[in-house]
């Protein structure tokens, strides 16, 4: 039986599996988006802050996602559910290239340009919401990009967690050394992966200014 | 406003000191007054502190020491918003926001002082007939035009709530020569119509003669001399002489419009 005939077979757990692994990775990258948009224009704000943010980010990103779900079990409410604590790990490792880009893509509007507004009497509100953010739109939603791949990648260790998803049949085809039903998770993950891609560089495209 | 501010400089420098928070000196014992309805120009060559001067005046920059007054009141006490929307500014490469028509970058200001949208609408069409630029011209985007096109726009967006008080940050630096040449002719004509209060800063004396009812020449952030066109090519001072060398035989000729 090839994978394609096991997916055909057992398409209404596949399904499920790719939901629930759709799902950790929608939750955790908006919740990045939440929170990473927000620091990343904070630390244009407030000098000095950019380094001990960003240092952060990416110390949480050298930490391995099997210790990260372990270091996390012990969190109450979190560790009391497996995908709660999933959504949590995927995240933090999503926070970076958020920070990062929102960050990266602000200071990378023409200095000209901002001072030429700031000279004209606009407020900060009105620089960052009419000039500042939507000139660093592309760089923004490419961190997104970036993050939603990442963990749609990270979200298959979530079965090592009890959390569902793709990685279900990763870890029994490694337990069971069945090659087939490592790629019935791998693949349609794979196909995730695209997506998101392709989607959110489609969204790139089209709201990047100019 | 009181008739003494009416009467007294627009702009007046008075003991202004610059100095980064290192501790080096871009102007230091700056004084200089700004006469209503003039065209003040701050010539000098780079690093001597005209840019600085000029983001003195509308509160880009705060002075270390001494005070920098706009219609009799000091910058420092003025809120930054309010002195900005009342002085129109200028950069070079014009500073077009990217992503808005030339119809949104010039109504900027008043639509964040919230006029009324047909209002707005009126003044553009006002404005680009003044830079002489074609309505059509509206709907496009900043890439969609020619230098001489955007630095017209950026001119248009400076008048645009009528400010009485022009800043102009080498408007015209970055054009080739023959573009550069019709808009200061264009400026010229303008400015005999609306008779503001500039203040513009070039490195190019020509420039600075054509345009000028009076010149400061500065250098490393003071002001040297500041003359009427006239007076400055006659004047002994070295650094002034050494200025109309440098210019030269172009300069012959061409003492502008005094």
């Amino acid at each position: 039986m090839n994978v394609f005939q096991f997916i055909l077979q057992n398409h209404g757990e596949v399904l499920e599996l790719t939901l629930e692994h759709l799902w950790m990775v929608a939750a955790s990258t908006l919740l990045a988006v939440l929170i990473g948009i927000p620091l990343g224009i904070l630390i244009t704000r407030k000098p000095g802050w950019d380094k001990p943010i960003l240092g952060s980010a990416n110390i949480i990103q050298t930490i391995p996602s099997l210790a990260l779900f372990g270091f996390l079990l012990p969190v109450p409410w979190i560790g009391a559910r497996s995908d709660r604590l999933a959504i949590l790990a995927l995240t933090l490792y999503a926070l970076l290239p958020l920070i990062r880009n929102t960050y990266a893509g602000i200071n990378a509007v023409d200095r000209s340009v901002v001072e030429a507004g700031r000279g004209m009497g606009m407020t900060d509100r009105q620089l960052l919401l009419q000039v500042e953010l939507p000139l660093a739109l592309g760089v923004i939603i490419a961190g997104v990009r970036v993050a939603a791949v990442i963990s749609v990648g990270l979200a298959t260790i979530a079965a090592a967690i009890g959390a569902g998803g793709l990685g279900e049949y990763i870890f029994r085809g490694l337990a069971m050394v069945n090659n087939q039903l490592i790629l019935a998770g791998a693949i349609p993950a794979a196909g995730l992966a695209l997506l998101a891609d392709v989607t959110l560089g489609w969204l790139e495209k089209r709201l990047s200014p100019v | 406003m009181s008739t003494s501010a009416q009467n007294g400089p627009v702009i007046e420098f008075r003991e202004v000191a610059y100095r980064f928070t290192g501790g080096q000196e871009l102007l230091n014992r700056l004084n200089l007054q700004v006469r209503r309805g003039e065209t003040l120009v701050l010539l000098g060559r780079s690093g001597s502190g005209k840019t600085t001067t000029l983001k003195l005046i509308n509160d880009l920059v705060s002075p270390t020491e001494g005070e920098v007054l706009v219609e009799g009141r000091a910058t420092t006490q003025w809120d930054p918003i309010r002195l900005r929307r009342g002085i129109g500014y200028v950069i070079q490469d014009s500073g077009l926001f990217p992503h808005f028509t030339v119809e949104r970058n010039i109504g900027l200001v008043p639509t964040i002082e919230q006029w009324p949208a047909d209002r707005i609408r009126k003044r553009v069409r006002e404005l680009l007939q003044l830079v002489g630029l074609e309505s059509n011209l509206a709907i496009r985007y900043p890439r969609e035009l020619s230098g001489g096109q955007r630095q017209r726009v950026g001119v248009a967006r400076g008048l645009a709530a009528d400010p009485p008080i022009l800043l102009m940050d080498e408007p015209f630096g970055a054009l080739d020569p023959i573009t550069r040449a019709e808009l200061q002719r264009e400026f010229l004509a303008l400015q005999q119509r609306l008779q503001k209060t500039v203040v513009f800063v070039t490195h190019d004396l020509r420039e600075a003669l054509l345009l000028g009812t009076r010149i400061a020449l500065m250098e490393a952030g003071r002001v040297v001399v500041a003359l009427p066109p006239a007076e400055f090519t006659q004047s002994s001072d070295p650094l002034v002489n050494q200025y109309l060398d440098a210019f030269g035989a172009a300069c012959n000729g061409n003492r502008g419009p005094a």
